[in-house]
């Protein structure tokens, strides 16, 4: 038995003929201490996917199950990195990590707590900003900051949703690397969203792309066989990491072409041309 | 130099920029950006409250000439010849009994700011002497278990002022009381909100007067009984009525719009209902919440002058409304000095209320 496991997932938005089938038939399974990548284009509804598998939405046919009990609300058990950090704005970082330590721990003393929050923040090292708000850090540091607050409330499995998305490239590395030396240590199930190959190469064990909505399915998998830890330079003259990155993109790019040949619609210009200024003066 | 930062920085933050920038003038570290700073932060604004006194002066000088030229015309055709030059050397030499009633002068104004201070100073002696010499009386009467004397004088300018603001901040905070909560459960709940919704749009349009009627209604019912003076009761309770809806509003907006990325951080992290309203959602609606009071303040000192004038409740209202009914010579001109103080007050207590708003703000944008 997988430990996540989504079969014939089908999710429509609106009702009747406003309906929209964002996501079909979707299966996919998840293997303990197993980290996956979906790569998707942009709107072809990872978020929606994300959502189903972390609770926040149910699916409109078809079963999420999770340690093979069906997936019902959210749960402390699956943590969520989202896309845009979703930090409280008003509370320092130590107080957002403190809120969802507080939440997943209720047991513990303040004591307790706050040892772990000042282990987690330490972690993805900004104890020197542990009393700042998020208005006052970069980019970057918002991020750790939601991956400390996901990670603190030790969750089985961590699903991040195109965590790094609106980072700079070499933050990205950084974080990249991050979340997968934390990764590596606790040897949690981890899901990654992403619209990034490269990453998804460097951080996953599989890579499953997510054929574009409306109608997003899941195309066929591709293993990484690329022996941890993977080097990034290193790894650009890998021929594996060559091949299954052309096999990737050759997929998503044939995907981009088949969408571009089902717009059938055809649009008549009008015929213009720029008027003729040299001969004018003539 | 630290400290002149951190002058700066709240005066800016209190939206009186300007005072740094007269700051800067006299610590003499001038720029050529500062020039164009100061002459557009403080000579322009001078320039423009000079010309403003200017233009009242002629305004008021020509009413004048009009109001004693119809008075001299009126001499003529009722009396005659003689009694017209009468009338014309009675008003050249300024004489109270035949001076013309018009809007009044930027000096008479200021001369009438002059004597109502005198006035509150002899007041304010008066008082102290009074307090002094009942003294021990007083001591003598509470031990005797009798009531205390005590002053009953007339009030000056300046106490009407702190009576209005106690009246204008006893009505706000029974607006913040009713107010706040209301919006919180009618934002929560869509239920709430459509059986209540007829109901603020309905009310919220009342005329102060109207409140003031229906409040004096009920009140007057319910203190029966009460000796005492109840028309404070009925002002601030009319003035928090008048004022509270934009604060509900705002606060019931604010509570049903939480960003949807808080509310699912609250999902995720499975925060109790308590929890979420009061980590989550109440942080979050704060600024519309502080955009809604200040306005509530502002209304609130805007309705209570026309409050406080039906309702004889001393303050403000009332002094303008009885100068207007005494109608001495310098009447007018204290009108016009109480409506400079109101607007004045007025927007102290709008700066005020945004010193706190920017206190309790965040920037959303700046979280995402």
């Amino acid at each position: 038995m997988a430990y996540l496991e989504l079969n014939n997932i089908y999710k429509t938005y609106g009702q009747d003929e406003h309906a929209t089938e964002v996501l079909s038939n979707i299966n996919l399974s998840i293997e303990e201490g197993e980290f996956v990548a979906i790569v998707g284009f942009t709107g072809s509804g990872k978020t929606t996917l994300v959502n189903l598998i972390n609770g926040l939405l149910e699916p409109t046919s078809g079963e999420v199950l999770f340690k093979g009990e069906p997936v019902q609300g959210t749960s402390h058990e699956r943590g969520v990195i989202f896309q845009n950090y979703s930090l409280l704005p008003w509370l320092t970082v130590g107080q957002n990590v403190f809120m969802a330590v507080k939440e997943a721990f209720p047991k513990k003393s303040k004591k307790e707590l706050n040892a772990i929050v000042a282990e987690y923040v330490e972690m993805v090292s900004l104890t020197p900003a542990i009393n700042k708000r998020p208005k006052e850090l970069s980019g970057g540091m918002r991020q750790r900051v939601a991956v400390a607050r996901a990670l603190a409330m030790k969750p089985e499995m961590i699903i991040m949703d195109e965590p790094l998305g609106a980072l700079d490239a070499l933050t990205r590395g950084n974080l990249q690397d991050e979340i997968l030396n934390i990764w590596g240590k606790e040897k949690r199930t981890a899901l990654l969203i992403t619209n990034d190959v490269d990453e998804g190469i460097y951080m996953a064990d599989r890579i499953i792309p997510l054929r574009p909505g409306p109608n997003a399915t899941l195309g066929p998998e591709f293993k990484i066989d690329i022996e941890r830890p993977r080097d990034k330079t290193e790894m650009n003259d890998n021929a594996n990491f060559k091949q299954t990155r052309n096999a990737i993109i050759e997929y998503l790019m044939d995907i981009g072409n088949e969408r571009k040949s089902e717009s059938s619609e055809e649009f008549i210009l009008p015929d213009l041309s720029p008027k003729d200024f040299v001969n004018q003066f003539k | 130099m630290k400290q002149s930062i951190t002058l700066g920085k709240i005066t800016k933050f209190m939206g009186l920029g300007f005072l740094s920038s007269l700051k800067d003038l006299f610590t003499g570290k001038l720029e050529k950006e500062d020039y164009v700073n100061f002459l557009r932060k403080v000579v322009v604004p001078l320039a423009s409250v000079l010309l403003f006194i200017g233009l009242w002066h002629m305004g008021s000088q020509s009413l004048y000439n009009i109001e004693a030229e119809f008075k001299i015309e009126k001499a003529l055709n009722d009396q005659g010849p003689a009694a017209a030059e009468a009338m014309r050397e009675c008003i050249a030499s300024g004489d109270v009994s035949c001076k013309p009633n018009t809007l009044p002068s930027p000096t008479q104004v200021w001369d009438s700011y002059k004597s109502l201070l005198r006035d509150h100073n002899i007041i304010s002696a008066d008082k102290a002497a009074f307090i002094e010499k009942t003294a021990a009386l007083n001591e003598k009467r509470i031990a005797e278990g009798k009531d205390a004397i005590t002053y009953t004088g007339r009030p000056s300018f300046v106490d009407q002022i702190f009576r209005s603001l106690k009246t204008v901040f006893a009505g706000f905070l029974l607006a913040l009381v009713i107010a706040v909560p209301l919006g919180i459960f009618i934002g929560l709940s869509p239920t709430l909100k459509s059986s209540f919704n007829w109901f603020i749009q309905i009310f919220k349009p009342v005329s102060p007067v109207v409140w003031y009627l229906l409040v004096f209604m009920i009140v007057k019912t319910l203190l029966i009984d009460s000796n005492e003076d109840s028309s404070f009761t009925i002002s601030f309770i009319s003035v928090g009525l008048c004022s509270m809806w934009a604060t509900l509003v705002n606060t019931a907006m604010g509570v049903s719009s939480v960003d949807k990325d808080y509310i699912n951080v609250a999902k995720v992290l499975k925060l109790g209902n308590f929890q979420k309203i009061f980590k989550v959602v109440l942080p979050s609606s704060l600024p519309l919440i502080f955009t809604g009071l200040k306005i509530t303040l502002s209304v609130a000192w805007m309705v209570l002058i026309a409050i406080e004038l039906l309702a004889q409740s001393p303050g403000l209202g009332l002094f303008v409304w009885e100068e207007f009914q005494n109608g001495a010579n310098d009447s007018n001109a204290k009108i016009i000095v109480a409506m400079f103080v109101i607007g004045i007050i007025g927007f102290l207590l709008d700066r005020l209320m945004l010193t706190i708003q920017n206190w309790v703000s965040f920037d959303k944008t700046d979280a995402i």
